[in-house]
């Protein structure tokens, strides 16, 4: 026990002489998660604020695109443009400028899009009243008008579930117009002054979230983001790890190691548990800045009530996993020009297969599959699983057998090759 | 004289090479046929190679670049795994007492094998501690202060003189005053002030029972500090003697380092 005490020491003065692994471990991952949620917040808010730059080209000069304009103002995500110095935009020149990036999108409603939807609904409406004999306009029920075609620009750099998104929103907005255009017109048609219908939304939807202790859990960006990035940040221990191991070789101290009467797992033991006491530091510096400085920031808290212990039991799972990755990759690699790049991309490969950036019920069938092999994926799960599903230790305990085995795994080939290489 | 044979100064070097005692003394080192032969190499590094070295020895080994010298150190202190062939220290097999031999010999590599952003102190108290020294403290302090480097004590390495880190480099191999120490070129790449100091220090472990186990190009350096040499050429020995025998027995040889020449000749050894 000496011994590894004694590792211990040695390894955490070392790397508090190190101030570059100590950037990396302690201060980059709280950059990061700080940076994350503060751009996931302002994009949030860029939309939900009317920040989107839009021209708005109306060749139909009706109620509809008039309606459109007001919807469109009125939603707090856009800022609607018509003119330039003055003079209007005609779809050409909108297009022009969407496409070099002056705006994000351009909407063009078509020429005689009012009075073309009202004599469409209106000819519906007569064809409905006259089939019940009910018939009072002369507009003609077998009346044919075309298809019209709102067209959409957007700037080539704009992302497919931003598209997707505002798509979706102007769908809407178009038919909410319509099904009032048709309600209107039967009103017209039935009645000259008294509201006959009641035209609010029948369905409406509600997200019921779990509750705990009575109170509702509402998800939110930072309970998503701190236990996603805390992960991230334990794994990149795997860098300063394997760095300290590669120069362990090429300092000449690993020749002096091997030849102590001790065996090379007290030397792993020492490095473990320095490191782990490092992905714990790391663990509870994220946490406190979730819970104290993001509300400074105007983000929101990170609730961890009542669930810190079990977070933290997450934490240190995930450090085994983390360290028994870099205890391999600074095993095998001779250089610090091998582990480091290698080390930093395998993380950043671990973490989009895990799901940290892309959830992984949205990725394909095949790298669904891919992600259940990736412990960051088993680490970050089980964060949810506390956080957000409200689980306990028995519903959390595969995942973290999985982290330990994992550790076990990379600890004894690590082990072995060192062994091999030796006999070679 | 061909290399391939193997010459023995006297008939006590003789008796020394098949096992038996030398000069009144026990062999703590018994090599029996050790082979290290390199995965991908072409030929053996060491070949079948046969030494018996006797208890209190500064003994040298000496050869030209890839003559097998450092391989046959990595192999008798546990860095390497023998091809073939075995050895004992002290009576301790390598085969079954890899660990037991571990806890009486200390190493002295090449490379400096400190912590460069650790002190001194720090980096003795840690391979210190390693081997279970008692009073590591003070036998640290005492060490230190007499190669001259008690007032560094607490300086990292790195801003240390290569002399002061081949110091300290010896100070981590003998801390736990191992029965036998091995060092590979120990007073590579120092001054004459920091050599001398090491090579008196070295002499007072060897007179307080440390068998040295030395490799170096030094030749000279050899001659006046060994008690006996071998000299080794393709993984093999040439010839054992005391320094002043394999001169005397070498015909126009003034020092060791003739005898070198004769052996090894004077071409060059460049090896990949």
């Amino acid at each position: 026990m000496y011994k590894i005490w004694a590792s211990v020491k040695k390894e955490s003065l070392l790397l508090l002489r190190d101030i570059g692994a100590l950037v990396i471990l302690f201060v980059m991952p709280l950059a990061l998660i700080i940076a994350v949620t503060l751009i996931q917040q302002g994009s949030f808010k860029s939309i939900s604020n009317a920040k989107i730059r839009i021209v708005l080209v109306d060749n139909d000069r009706g109620s509809i695109a008039e309606g459109i304009r007001k919807n469109l103002e009125n939603s707090g995500s856009f800022e609607v443009h018509s003119k330039e110095d003055a003079k209007e935009l005609n779809e050409s020149e909108a297009k022009d400028r969407v496409f070099k990036g002056k705006y994000q999108m351009a909407i063009v409603i078509p020429e005689r899009l009012s009075s073309d939807l009202q004599i469409k609904v209106e000819t519906n409406v007569n064809k409905i009243l006259k089939d019940v004999g009910m018939s009072f306009d002369s507009t003609d029920a077998n009346t044919e008008v075309q298809e019209k075609e709102i067209r959409l620009y957007f700037d080539p750099t704009t992302q497919l579930s931003f598209k997707s998104a505002v798509k979706s929103s102007i769908d809407k907005m178009v038919s909410e117009i319509e099904v009032a255009s048709v309600y209107e017109v039967f009103q017209e048609q039935l009645s000259d002054s008294v509201s006959l219908f009641n035209d609010s939304s029948f369905l409406k939807f509600k997200e019921i979230s779990p509750v705990i202790d009575n109170k509702e859990v509402i998800p939110n960006a930072t309970q998503h983001n701190v236990p996603a990035w805390t992960l991230f940040a334990i794994f990149f221990i795997v860098i300063p790890l394997s760095i300290n191991l590669v120069k362990e070789k090429g300092q000449g101290t690993l020749v002096r190691l091997r030849t102590l009467p001790i065996p090379y797992r007290i030397v792993i033991a020492g490095k473990t548990i320095t490191f782990l006491i490092i992905c714990m530091i790391q663990f509870y510096l994220m946490v406190a800045v979730g819970v104290f400085l993001f509300p400074l920031l105007g983000l929101e808290a990170l609730n961890i009530q009542g669930k810190l212990i079990l977070m933290s039991i997450v934490a240190l799972f995930s450090g085994f996993a983390a360290i028994g990755f870099g205890i391999l990759l600074g095993t095998v690699s001779k250089t610090q020009e091998q582990s480091a790049p290698f080390g930093a991309t395998s993380v950043v490969i671990l973490a989009a297969i895990g799901g940290v950036w892309v959830p992984v019920f949205a990725m394909p069938k095949f790298m669904q599959y891919v992600a259940g092999i990736s412990p960051m994926n088993w680490g970050l799960n089980a964060f949810y699983d506390v956080l957000l599903r409200n689980s306990g230790l028995i519903e959390i305990l595969p995942r973290l057998v999985l982290m330990l085995l994992f550790f076990i795994a990379m600890v004894v080939i690590s082990i072995i090759y060192d062994e091999k290489k030796r006999a070679l | 004289m061909s290399s391939g044979e193997m010459l023995f100064a006297s008939e006590e070097e003789r008796n020394a090479h098949r096992g038996d005692r030398y000069g009144g003394k026990d062999m703590i080192i018994r090599i029996n046929s050790l082979s290290k032969k390199y995965k991908g190499a072409d030929g053996y590094s060491v070949n079948k190679l046969t030494l018996n070295i006797a208890q209190g020895e500064i003994y040298g080994l000496l050869g030209p670049n890839g003559a097998g010298k450092t391989t046959l150190i990595s192999m008798l202190c546990g860095l390497l795994k023998p091809t073939s062939g075995d050895f004992k220290i002290d009576g301790l097999s390598n085969l079954a007492d890899a660990d037991e031999i571990r806890k009486i010999i200390g190493v002295v590599p090449q490379e400096y094998a400190l912590y460069p952003s650790l002190s001194a102190k720090e980096n003795l108290m840690y391979f210190g501690s390693m081997y279970g020294v008692k009073d590591l403290e003070n036998k640290i302090n005492a060490s230190l202060d007499h190669l001259g480097l008690l007032k560094y004590a607490n300086k990292p390495i790195e801003t240390f003189s290569g002399g002061m880190k081949r110091r300290v480099n010896l100070i981590a191999g003998l801390l736990h005053q191992p029965k036998v120490l091995f060092l590979d070129e120990p007073t590579v790449g120092v001054d004459i002030q920091s050599k001398n100091v090491i090579i008196d220090y070295l002499k007072k472990c060897n007179q307080k029972g440390t068998t040295l186990i030395y490799t170096s190009h030094h030749l000279i350096e050899a001659q006046e500090f060994c008690t006996h040499v071998a000299i080794i050429d393709s993984g093999k020995i040439l010839t054992t003697g005391s320094p002043e025998k394999l001169i005397a027995e070498t015909a126009q040889a003034q020092n060791l380092e003739d005898v070198f020449l004769v052996l090894v000749g004077k071409e060059l050894r460049d090896y990949v």
